[in-house]
């Protein structure tokens, strides 16, 4: 059994395993399939101030290895996560994080500031990239002022774990890495969705209800495992990598390429289970090459 | 209800026609308790890009044999793959999931509803509410006499009545035409079909005052509640046609009838 606890700032993990936010709700819908403490991390569904009914129906194609959603951040806003969904899910014995997001900085920083009152979350991962909803999300991931600008005046309200979700919608991923870093960021995770477009030909209309929609799966990892090893060499703070992650091998990939630990995302659709089942092919391959601890192969790529 | 993912063993795939296929699934351990009018993700395996599962609704349970049957319309390329599987073949599914159809609390006048492939979970439907004495009535309706499927086994189960498009079976047109509308007056109705044919059973059932639910279909990636993908328009917002559906009844639905 090798070592497979590694931190994100002053987050702890047991193992580098975290589910995407968006793809496992609260974390009690996938309790029937997995031991929940035994994921590193769980990061909850989408979280604004008020709250959104998202976006209409169809919010969902599938694509060649991969699929395309529009959802834009439905859930019941941050009074009634506290309220609700925080005492049924905060003695979960892993680290459970909310993505947190928002049209406006104010918004933002009324979400993150609730948060930090929550003592059983140690971290939020602020959402600059959601590519749903019509204004702020990714708006202000796809600049670096415009990162620099929410993050700044989320640093100055929340005071645990900060982990900032970057779009991949940009030209150069890792200048706004490094600018978020500037601003205190503890961690950044990427990728978020690319925008997408399926269309209907006989209706000559998209397939999903806003025309346009975050592509996930399998079909973006090496989009993703590219612009997780280009951010890591460009910050000094831990990388979150996430995208296409389908099993062990698949998560090893990020980790080799520079990424601190790994999201699951869409792959839990395809197989509740899989979180678990990748934390322990990890350690199994680990194992197998005689390596007793996981930070031997973070960030361990050889160049070509 | 727990939910498991489970390896099926495929006992047998026979295709009532050509659009159809019949998979009668069997488990090493005893099947777990399944509602009517509650569905599986199947897993497709052996297609190049089909990457989600298949929400299929559950046809029928067998306990004495340790049998759940799907009845499968052949639409896409998933289907199309999963229609290949043969007997002795592996499945991996997830269920039982959503939250199925409204068993009546006292014996009393029931109506299922079925328009093509959305005849499947009315079978089950029937067998449930014979087994608590509760004796169905059937309203199946086709494009013709072919597209009826599984019509012995209603037959076993309750009256059954039928209308097709050509004529080709029982009264011709679509359901909510057929005589027994006029005849009887049911207390519930249920239904599962397409669209169309659901929203003309509600507004029926609601001009007359009727109990209705209906089974929704909306595109799904999860199943399980987590993604609010397959989302339907409700009284009280978007609801997951997976966790609180996929049957709602008609009053909670924003349906123009």
């Amino acid at each position: 059994m090798a070592n497979l606890s590694v931190n994100i700032g002053d987050l702890k993990l047991t193992n580098p395993v975290m589910t995407a936010s968006g793809t496992f709700g609260y974390g009690r819908e996938f309790e029937d399939f997995v031991n929940l403490e035994e994921i590193g991390g769980i990061i909850v569904k989408g979280t604004t101030l008020n709250h959104r009914e998202g976006n209409a129906y169809p919010r969902m194609v599938e694509t060649p290895s991969g699929m395309l959603n529009c959802v834009g951040l439905q859930n019941k806003g941050v009074d009634y996560f506290c309220k609700n969904i925080y005492p049924d899910i905060k003695d979960i014995n892993t680290n459970m994080i909310v993505n947190v997001s928002g049209s406006t900085v104010e918004d933002y920083v009324a979400t993150a500031e609730r948060i930090n009152e929550l003592e059983k979350i140690p971290a939020i991962e602020l959402n600059i990239s959601c590519p749903n909803v019509k204004s702020g999300g990714m708006a202000f991931g796809v600049t670096c002022e415009g990162a620099a600008e929410v993050v700044r005046a989320v640093r100055k309200a929340y005071k645990k774990t900060l982990i900032v979700k970057l779009s991949p919608n940009v030209t150069d991923i890792a200048s706004i890495a490094k600018t978020v870093e500037g601003e205190g960021a503890d961690s950044v995770s990427l990728i978020n969705t690319l925008m997408g477009m399926v269309i209907d030909i006989e209706k000559r209309q998209p397939m999903l209800s806003i025309n346009t929609g975050g592509m996930s799966g399998p079909a973006v990892r090496p989009v993703a495992v590219r612009m997780v090893w280009q951010v890591a060499k460009a910050v000094q703070i831990p990388v979150v990598g996430l995208g296409g992650i389908m099993n062990a091998h698949d998560a090893i990939e990020f980790l080799m390429a520079g990424a601190t630990a790994i999201e699951i995302g869409t792959a839990n659709f395809v197989d509740p289970a899989v979180t678990v089942k990748v934390k322990n092919g990890i350690n199994e391959w680990l194992d197998a090459h005689g390596i007793q601890d996981i930070h031997e192969i973070i960030g361990a790529l050889k160049d070509y | 209800m727990k939910k498991y993912i489970l390896d099926l063993t495929v006992r047998e795939n026979t295709s009532p026609h050509e659009k159809y296929v019949l998979l009668k699934m069997t488990s090493d351990q005893p099947l777990p308790e399944m509602a009517p009018g509650q569905f599986a993700e199947i897993r497709i395996d052996g297609s190049q890009s089909t990457l989600l599962r298949r929400p299929i609704s559950i046809n029928y349970v067998d306990y004495e044999k340790n049998e759940v049957w799907f009845l499968v319309a052949k639409v896409g390329e998933g289907t199309r793959t999963l229609a290949k599987v043969k007997a002795g073949d592996t499945v991996n599914v997830v269920l039982p999931l959503g939250n199925g159809f409204t068993m009546p609390d006292s014996p009393c006048k029931v109506l299922l509803v079925g328009g093509g492939v959305g005849t499947a979970p009315l079978l089950y439907f029937g067998k449930c509410l014979r087994a608590k004495g509760i004796e169905p009535t059937f309203l199946l309706g086709a494009r013709s006499a072919n597209d009826l499927l599984q019509l012995d086994m209603f037959e076993q189960l309750g009256k059954v009545y039928t209308t097709t498009e050509d004529g080709s079976h029982g009264e011709k047109g679509f359901v909510t035409q057929h005589s027994i509308l006029k005849q009887v007056r049911f207390d519930q109705i249920s239904t599962c079909g397409p669209k169309p044919m659901m929203v003309s059973v509600a507004r029926y059932a609601k001009a007359e005052d009727i109990c209705c639910e209906v089974s929704l279909e909306n595109k799904m990636a999860c199943g399980v509640g987590a993604c609010l993908c397959c989302v339907e328009s409700t009284q009280k917002g978007h609801k997951c046609v997976c966790t609180d559906g996929p049957v709602f009844n008609i009053k909670e639905l924003t349906w123009q009838i």
